[in-house]
């Protein structure tokens, strides 16, 4: 361990700040492209249910 | 059409091409003059915005006239060929028994030509507006005369992609200007180094390279990107 | 390998066989991803000359070199797009570029973060975070040609086109860029690339790469399967895979 507590590594020798919102970036970004896919995933699926109980698709 | 060999009727096609484009240009000055017109007011704007000072303007001066000229090119670039997408003339040059290859350098050449080698001519001559030295102008004459045909056949791509789109403006922008990047450097490096007297034959060299380069691949992308536009 | 590789271009089949991919590849990729960020940020020593900020490492390299191989993997689709008729290549490469695009984004951010302690900047025209930058505006370029064309299929080979163009020009950027930062300033403190790094140091890189290049493929693949789906909506095999998950209730969870 390179950390003898908590408070250390939140620390992290005076630099904390910048590490974790580093960190904190790299998480939005992660979580972003986890989420995208899925909603693209949810609405093309609302959007051919509508059209199915629309009885077909239109175009 | 084919009579005689395909050789000497290539080059014949490539002729007819480069000469309908001259003369195209020959009654619509507009579209060599305009770029030149939009050099001399973003020239003009710079000792405005940064300073009248001399030596502070020769400081910057190489690197502003080369994203002038870069961004002048790509705006004439944009209607290379919508123009002929719109009124079917793409179409023919598609069907031409010739190859595509060497048609498409030809319209680059014309290109050239007609729009960017104007602009490297007037474009050091302005440079003097921004204090460079006589021999800082023949250095970016020559940095120019290189780069330019690479502007062209390299700006051509992104034009070729765009024909059949009917907005492109910006969008050619941000397809092309990232590829402008290596001709910027070497270009605005080649007037740097003359301007501190330092050798700039290299970057010519460099600059004469990717001209090569470009020549032998740019016109497989052009074509290729024309084939899809109108697919 | 003809073979498979005819069967992977098949729509129906990639789709059955990602499905069952995709749970393994996700939990692979988290196990590594906290297995390596935590050997980093807990375990692995801190830097003799930047402390605890050389911790940024473990995220911003993983993620430089994803930004550059998504962009080699965009032009290899775009090759493949260009050369054979295998429409399972542009579904691919559509899937690339956004998720590419945030790698390099998340390059350049973590970068710049890391820049502020080292240089005393959040940025430095430094050669890499300048090329760098350039990459992320090749990746704009592919993602707005494609929103401008309508057409499937022609937008499909138009970014083919311009991904292969832009990675014949990744090497003379690079260069041009390199050479132009010699120039213009004294070599600057390096960041990356110390040749005496020690092994505890860069050992929990390696799990880092790993997973993140796991997580690429990922959320890459599922992007790409929901872009099978689109394509192929009004074929049976889509049809009744639609109907199944909407029979199942997919649609009634979240937002």
């Amino acid at each position: 361990m390179a950390f003898e507590s908590f408070a250390e590594l939140l620390a992290m020798g005076g630099h904390g700040a910048y590490v974790w919102s580093a960190y904190g970036v790299a998480l939005g970004i992660l979580i972003w492209n986890i989420y995208m896919p899925l909603r693209v995933r949810r609405q093309f699926l609302r959007q051919q249910a509508r059209l199915a109980r629309r009885g077909g698709e239109m175009q | 059409m084919n009579e005689n060999g395909t050789g000497g009727s290539l080059l014949r096609a490539m002729y007819a091409q480069f000469r309908r484009d001259l003369l195209m240009a020959y009654r619509h000055p507009q579209d060599v003059l305009n770029p030149i017109a939009f050099l001399v007011m973003v020239i003009t704007l710079f000792p405005l915005a940064v300073t009248p000072e001399a030596s502070r303007l020769a400081e910057i001066a190489p690197g502003v006239v080369w994203v002038a000229a870069l961004l002048a090119t790509l705006l004439s670039l944009d209607s290379l060929f919508r123009s002929d997408a719109e009124d079917g003339a793409l179409e023919l040059f598609l069907l031409s028994p010739h190859s595509l290859f060497f048609l498409c350098l030809a319209r680059a050449g014309s290109h050239w030509v007609t729009v960017a080698l104007p602009l490297a001519i007037c474009a050091p001559l302005l440079g003097y507006l921004l204090s460079l030295s006589p021999h800082a102008m023949w250095v970016m004459f020559l940095a120019l005369l290189v780069g330019t045909p690479l502007l062209s056949l390299v700006g051509a791509i992104g034009a070729a992609l765009l024909a059949g789109v009917q907005r492109g403006g910006v969008l050619l922008f941000l397809l092309i200007l990232p590829l402008f990047v290596p001709v910027l450097v070497f270009g605005a490096g080649a007037v740097m180094a003359a301007q501190q007297a330092l050798p700039y034959v290299g970057h010519l060299a460099l600059l004469g390279s990717m001209l090569a380069l470009a020549l032998a691949l740019a016109p497989f992308a052009i074509s290729a990107s024309l084939r899809v536009a109108l697919s | 390998m003809w073979k498979w590789l005819h069967k992977l271009g098949s729509p129906p089949w990639f789709y059955r066989i990602s499905g069952r991919w995709l749970p393994w590849l996700a939990v692979a990729s988290a196990a590594l991803l906290l297995v390596g960020i935590g050997w980093g940020l807990l375990i692995a020593p801190p830097d003799y000359q930047q402390g605890h900020t050389v911790r940024i490492m473990y995220i911003h390299v993983p993620a430089a070199i994803l930004a550059q191989s998504a962009y080699l993997m965009l032009a290899g689709a775009g090759l493949v797009v260009l050369v054979w008729p295998v429409r399972l290549a542009d579904l691919f490469a559509e899937a690339c570029a956004p998720v590419g695009a945030s790698m390099t984004v998340l390059a350049l951010a973590t970068g710049s973060i890391w820049g502020k302690p080292t240089w005393g900047t959040y940025w430095e025209w430094d050669a890499r975070l300048t090329s760098v930058l350039i990459l992320l505006f090749l990746y704009i370029g592919v993602i707005a040609l494609r929103a401008a064309i309508r057409e499937a299929e022609a937008a499909a080979r138009a970014c083919a086109i311009l991904a292969v163009v832009g990675v014949v020009n990744i090497p003379i950027i690079k260069y041009s860029v390199e050479w132009w930062n010699t120039l213009h300033q004294p070599a600057s403190f390096r960041v990356t690339e110390k040749p005496t790094m020690p092994a505890e140091m860069w050992l929990p890189l390696l799990p880092c790469v790993l997973g993140l290049y796991l997580f690429f493929f990922t959320v890459v693949l599922m992007r790409t399967r929901n872009n099978v789906l689109r394509r192929d909506r009004r074929k049976s095999w889509a049809q009744n895979e639609i109907h199944r998950l909407n029979a199942s209730g997919e649609t009634e969870h979240g937002v």
